[in-house]
């Protein structure tokens, strides 16, 4: 196996694990923004809880895919923001303003108008960016991402204007909100909370399950190429099976209020379901043109950028496994301290 | 506007904020973990709350950082896709290595706020250090890969393109380390000044108390060493410059024509239509001596490139000054201090120094901005020095204006937020409870 090919998956894993992570983030601020019933509020805390201490740790994955894209595949990461500089633009907005209201609410302790203005600024910006993040997905798999001269053959709209990555978008939206919905499932002991996020997790797992089906029916239009890449080899159809019997395992769960197993089960699927488009948009990294063997940086910086991964990984992954376990003891005695905000 | 003015001043907006928010992010975790540390060997609370409250700023400011680096991750392609087709292999390294330094920042700060109770008290105090370090490493990374753009190496050019690269040759390029040194010390003399600033406006108006005495004792202590350091880097910093970019050096002094002994300006206009720089103080032999420490080496001037090479002459040496008297200003604030401890110590008890310090207190973030702009302006107009320009590289979408527009309003709204939520949990004064109280709860 080439190292481009070893550096490519490297790249999926890290999209896989901010899908899990992130992605549940994103997920948690569309339902800050679809509270409702008369537990609004304390499903507005739940949500709050859940994401407040992990300090962006989970966003800086897409730092790692970002960087370890213009490393390896300068030519791929130069063409995809030339041509999809609209929807990352957005994404940028989203970002920052994610970001920023983030911060914001988790730190301000004055009016409580206020803190529900940024709340809105939070969830919508929460919602928004992932759609588009699966847009820029959707558009690199379905072939209209083409760069001549340094020009855009299809301009700035044209590359993701389409239902196809539309679709993708909506999809990666209700997968990332389906995947949060479970989480923050175990993240309650109240009963009725927990029955709220159950109804929310089957009925956007409902959604994007209605999304994938879009999609497949859609790629036969305008993304054939990707859709062949789908059912072209055996193990392909092997992570298709998986991703579908994760979701079984999920709904029965979630139907039975087993949140554990739910919870493990859609984190399964939705890390499935990613790889299987990785594997099914391979050899290719930006459809029609760039391959990964023909977008590549030289062998002998990838095979250091590996390197590089491999040590930072030695010294993350532990680092990561104590926060873990501190952050763990830290959860279950907040509610014996009240006071967070003051100091 | 055009799209390339519009692009640079993108570009140049995003980097003005995240320097500063980089700056305190990398700056606040090594006054916290002293503070932490004098908690350990005297047992006064004062220092435990102080660590608390750097730390609540390191978590605000981190976060933010996060943020305004990511956008410039993505603004990279954003705006310079050509510069990123062909050197993103070629400086890849850096930028990998600084995500994994964020990284463990980012495990180890999560570890050190929430293990105040859950790890021993030395593991805490590491993870003080770690946090620290892997600040200082991010910071040292991305300045390598600006040192890079000054003095590309570690490839060679065939065809037009980048062939037989060595990331790390590359990554070590000659002005790389020199940079790195001075934009770290740049960063705790910019935050160590302004944090001892704000409390000594706050001492100032709010009467003694402990803990603006020792939070001025240890921001002063990291940003006047800082700066005294900062004019040793200084100058191996200059005497790269005059080996390696020449052009560069000319533009910072004003230096219109090649000579041997070439005076060191004070101050002074340059005047690129007349070919040169008026007003000036000039101290003779001064810039051959102190770019290749003899009085009558020779310097070459802005004659050796046609004018549509240079950069803005005026600009450069106008922020070079400002950075310089600033540095300098600072320089002599900091021996003052150091004099004042050693004589008629406590500090805190001459109001006139006081007073001064809040003055000199923004100078260090003056000086840091200045400095940015010489390091950014001097180079133009080559995005690579001497190898590619800098409007070769920008895109070709139309209407950059909007995006340009769209990210200030939107980092003016971060920077008013971050300004608020520092007043209000990290600098304000505690009440006296929280000083007597022994453990102070996060």
């Amino acid at each position: 196996m080439s190292a481009a090919v070893i550096l490519a998956g490297v790249l999926l894993a890290a999209l896989v694990i901010y899908s899990l992570l992130g992605g549940a983030d994103y997920g948690a601020g569309f339902w800050d923004l679809m509270c409702s019933g008369p537990r609004r509020q304390d499903q507005r805390d739940l949500i709050a809880r859940a994401i407040q201490p992990v300090w962006e740790t989970n966003h800086i994955w897409l730092i790692l895919v970002v960087v370890l894209t213009f490393s390896g595949f300068p030519i791929a990461f130069s063409w995809i923001s030339l041509s999809l500089a609209v929807p990352i633009f957005l994404i940028l907005l989203g970002v920052v303003l994610r970001g920023s209201s983030y911060v914001f609410r988790a730190y301000f302790t004055g009016s409580v108008r206020t803190q529900l203005y940024w709340g809105k600024v939070f969830s919508v910006s929460s919602s928004i960016t992932p759609l588009f993040l699966g847009i820029v997905i959707g558009a690199i798999s379905s072939g209209g991402v083409l760069v001549k001269d340094g020009v855009s053959e299809n301009g700035f709209l044209r590359t993701w204007f389409h239902p196809f990555p539309l679709v993708v978008g909506m999809l990666s939206l209700s997968l990332f909100a389906y995947l949060s919905a479970c989480y923050l499932t175990i993240e309650t002991n109240d009963a009725a909370l927990q029955n709220d996020f159950r109804k929310r997790a089957l009925i956007s797992g409902f959604v994007s399950i209605v999304a994938a089906t879009l999609t497949y029916v859609i790629a036969g239009d305008s993304a054939k190429p990707i859709r062949d890449g789908l059912s072209r080899v055996p193990y392909v159809w092997m992570i298709e099976l998986g991703a579908a019997i994760a979701a079984l395992v999920a709904f029965q769960a979630l139907w039975s209020r087993s949140y554990l197993r739910a919870r493990i089960a859609a984190a399964t699927q939705v890390a499935l379901i990613v790889s299987g488009w990785g594997v099914a948009q391979y050899p290719y990294l930006v459809r029609p043109e760039l391959t990964i063997v023909n977008s590549a940086a030289p062998s002998n910086i990838l095979s250091d950028l590996e390197i590089a991964v491999a040590v930072g990984a030695v010294v993350l992954i532990p680092s990561l496994i104590l926060l873990l376990l501190v952050f763990k003891t830290h959860r279950k005695s907040i509610s014996a301290i009240a006071d967070t905000t003051l100091v | 506007m055009d799209n390339f003015i519009a692009a640079r001043s993108q570009m140049g907006m995003s980097l003005a904020f995240h320097i500063i928010f980089a700056t305190i992010g990398v700056s606040l975790p090594l006054m916290m973990t002293i503070s932490e540390w004098q908690w350990r060997s005297t047992g006064d609370p004062a220092y435990l709350l102080l660590a608390k409250r750097w730390a609540k700023g390191t978590t605000i400011l981190f976060a933010v950082g996060a943020i305004s680096g990511t956008v410039l991750s993505f603004e990279l392609g954003l705006l310079w896709p050509r510069f990123m087709q062909y050197a993103g292999a070629v400086i890849g390294m850096p930028f990998s290595l600084e995500g994994f330094a964020f990284f463990t920042e980012a495990i180890f700060l999560g570890i050190y706020l929430y293990g105040w109770d859950r790890v021993p008290g030395w593991f805490h105090l590491l993870s003080g250090i770690i946090v620290t370090i892997s600040g200082v490493l991010s910071a040292i990374f991305v300045t390598l890969v600006n040192g890079w753009m000054n003095t590309p190496t570690g490839f060679d050019i065939v065809a037009g393109k980048f062939e037989n690269i060595h990331p790390f040759i590359a990554m070590l390029n000659p002005a790389g380390i020199p940079e790195a040194v001075h934009m770290v010390l740049a960063a705790y003399t910019a935050a160590g000044f302004a944090t001892a600033g704000i409390h000594g406006w706050l001492l100032l108006r709010g009467g003694r108390n402990r803990f603006d005495e020792v939070a001025i004792g240890i921001a002063l202590l990291v940003g006047g060493t800082a700066v005294l350091l900062q004019s040793v880097s200084g100058d191996a910093l200059a005497r790269m410059v005059a080996a390696k970019q020449p052009m560069k050096l000319a533009s910072l002094e004003g230096q219109f024509q090649t000579e041997t002994g070439a005076p060191f300006r004070i101050g002074g206009i340059p005047f690129p239509d007349k070919r040169e720089t008026k007003y000036a103080i000039e101290i003779p032999y001064g810039l051959s001596l102190l770019s290749f420490h003899r009085p009558y080496a020779l310097i070459k001037g802005l004659d050796q490139e046609p004018e549509s090479d240079w950069p803005n002459v005026r600009m450069v040496h106008i922020c070079f000054q400002i950075m310089v008297g600033c540095g300098s200003l600072l320089s002599l604030f900091a021996l003052l201090a150091g004099w004042l401890t050693w004589k008629k110590p406590p500090l805190t008890n001459h109001k006139s120094f006081l007073k001064a310090l809040v003055l000199v207190g923004p100078l260090g973030f003056v000086a840091l901005e200045a400095g940015w702009m010489v390091t950014e302006l001097g180079r133009q107009p080559w995005i690579i020095y001497h190898l590619m320009r800098t409007k070769d590289a920008v895109t070709s979408m139309p209407n950059v204006m909007i995006t340009f527009l769209a990210m200030t309003a939107l980092y003016v709204v971060l920077g008013i937020i971050v300004v608020w939520l520092l007043s209000r949990h990290v600098i304000a004064v505690p009440d006296r409870k929280q000083l007597e109280r022994e453990g102070v709860l996060v």
